[in-house]
């Protein structure tokens, strides 16, 4: 026996140029959302969807046409000559009550029951999958120590555990440099160490001197490490070649914006790391910088600029 | 099937002892069919010029075949909790007799099961077998692949070494930037607005039950259409054509992935 082989069967709809058309225009939003987002890229759209709608249209030609009314049997003379019995004879109008059948009743209730006890289920199932990630979260205020710890113009690879419980998993880096006294206020700048491009440790461009390592015990569970450094080119990111000066901006590579900071405050005359949140870039030096603050965004995702639009709302974090 | 009449009559001991072979098999057989469904998968017909290219398929089954057993042994050692996730790879590698073998069975098998899918769908696309009637295949095809993939990137973060921590820290802010849904995407996939415990098991859990059990899924769904669709000739087929010599009917038994190439035979 041969196993029936379908290669021959027409291929339905038939060819068309629509789908080749509609493929240039996509082809054209890509390209115009590099070259020039505002006039290419809408034209694009714009062949998309007229060849896209003209593709639907004549891909779906056959299932739109109307059936054609199917004839009567017999209809014509024999109708005349032969009038139909009685509907009573051929088959009894259904009752009233048997409109809807208990067979049909019983089998509409069992998948409805079903899929009523299924959703209950699966419901809460997937919503402890889904929603923890997006409860509680949060950056905890961490102590780093007295400020005498932070010598003035000096920058520090801070180290501290975010969470102490968690363990070394929290571990977490930042650059912290003292700026003097500004207001009669100590001003600190304080680099998060995660590149914004896809968030790898980045490095101080320049020597760091483990010699001098300092570690501060806040609690049983927290220590605070600080290393001394001189970071005259910046920061560099060793996963893609991302380079930032020594504010934070950034100068090569991949990243689309300036470093992340921490939000400070001074306690007791000790300095408290307070949340991260993003910077577009930074105008000036030290305590005389001008910092472009947004709301904190993951790394890669623009918080300036035309490509912002596509991050609009950020999950609670 | 009949049996050829010049054949020698079997002596009382073979059949005794086929008739011992063959009584669970039957037993099995009236209670359940399975044995006939096993037999009509493995000796079903296929067109007579199907080709070496067409085992890729049955290869990339016995790798992901290969991949559910050793990851199911290893997970009997490994502990998926920041204190221990690498210690305990550390012990299967070097302590656990076997260890090294099957976790490196795991390893390098993973990128053997995405190699062999990217030449199983290479072969399809070039035999044109994707097309009618045969698209749905090429679909389930497609989902298979791109669990695979999840399969690698959820399996990357298990040892919890600084090349799994950075790469999945990559991996997942990468997915960050994909627009809108993007950021919620990332915080769902580590399970919080950082990589620690709940992401390691997270992914472990869906590294091993959540994808595994969807991949077993569509590989019944992907053999099902293979079986009721058929093979596909390879696109220089004569049979196909209708030119071939090999024409009325005549098909030749095989396994599935243990299939003949026939040219000779037909006398090309």
């Amino acid at each position: 026996m041969m196993e029936p082989q379908h290669g021959d069967r027409p291929h339905l709809p038939g060819p068309s140029l629509y789908p080749i058309a509609f493929a240039a225009g996509v082809a054209c939003i890509l390209v115009g959302l590099i070259v020039s987002p505002l006039i290419i890229a809408p034209i694009g759209a714009g062949i998309a969807v007229f060849f896209g709608y003209l593709w639907a249209r004549d891909a779906t030609k056959e299932y739109r046409r109307t059936p054609a009314p199917i004839e009567p049997e017999g209809a014509g003379t024999d109708l005349v000559t032969a009038p139909p019995p009685p509907p009573e004879a051929a088959m009894a109008e259904p009752e009233p009550g048997e409109r809807f059948p208990r067979s049909r009743f019983l089998e509409a209730s069992t998948l409805g029951l079903g899929a009523v006890i299924g959703g209950l289920v699966t419901i809460p199932v997937i919503g402890f999958m889904v929603v923890p990630p997006f409860k509680g979260q949060g950056y905890p205020t961490v102590d780093l120590g007295p400020l005498e710890n932070f010598p003035e113009g000096k920058w520090l690879i801070t180290t501290f555990a975010e969470h102490p419980d968690q363990g070394l998993v929290s571990h977490r880096t930042v650059f912290v440099r003292n700026n003097g006294l500004l207001n009669n206020e100590p001003s600190f700048t304080i680099i998060w160490n995660r590149c914004v491009h896809l968030g790898c440790p980045v490095q101080p461009n320049g020597p760091v001197q483990p010699d001098q390592k300092k570690v501060v015990t806040v609690s049983k569970i927290q220590q605070i490490s600080l290393t001394p450094t001189l970071p005259a080119g910046g920061f560099g990111c060793p996963c893609h070649g991302g380079q930032y000066d020594p504010e934070g901006n950034r100068t090569a590579g991949p990243p689309v914006r300036a470093l992340n900071r921490y939000n400070y405050s001074i306690v007791n005359g000790r300095l408290v790391l307070g949340t991260p949140y993003s910077v577009s870039h930074v105008d000036g030096t030290g305590k005389d910088a001008r910092i472009h603050a947004y709301k904190l965004a993951g790394p890669g995702m623009h918080v300036d600029g035309w490509e912002q639009i596509f991050y609009p709302v950020q999950p609670p974090h | 099937m009949a049996v050829a009449p010049t054949r020698p009559k079997k002596s009382p001991g073979r059949q005794k002892l086929e008739a011992a072979v063959n009584y669970p098999l039957d037993w099995l057989e009236e209670r359940s069919g399975l044995i006939g469904g096993l037999k009509y998968f493995l000796f079903r017909k296929v067109p007579g010029d199907t080709n070496w290219f067409q085992t890729l398929g049955s290869a990339t089954l016995t790798a992901f075949l290969i991949q559910a057993l050793t990851g199911t042994i290893l997970a009997m050692y490994y502990k998926p909790d920041p204190k221990n996730a690498y210690p305990s790879i550390v012990r299967i590698s070097n302590d656990i007799w076997g260890g090294w073998l099957v976790r490196g069975m795991h390893r390098w098998g993973a990128s053997v099961f995405i190699i062999l899918l990217f030449l199983h769908m290479g072969r399809v696309f070039l035999f044109g077998a994707y097309k009618y009637p045969r698209e749905l295949n090429w679909v389930v095809g497609v989902l298979l692949l791109v669990l695979g993939m999840l399969e690698g990137f959820t399996g990357y973060l298990l040892p919890w070494d600084q090349t799994s921590y950075w790469a999945t820290t990559v991996g997942i802010n990468l997915n960050g930037t994909a627009p809108f849904l993007g950021p919620y995407l990332a915080q769902f996939l580590q399970g919080g607005t950082y990589i620690h415990a709940d992401t390691l098991s997270r992914f472990y859990a869906i590294h091993m039950l959540l994808i595994p059990g969807a991949i077993f899924a569509l590989i019944g769904l992907h053999l099902y259409l293979v079986v009721r669709l058929g093979v596909t000739s390879p696109p220089w087929s004569k049979d196909a054509a209708g030119t071939g010599p090999s024409q009325n009917g005549r098909v030749k038994k095989g396994r599935i992935g243990l299939v003949r190439p026939s040219s000779r035979r037909n006398g090309k």
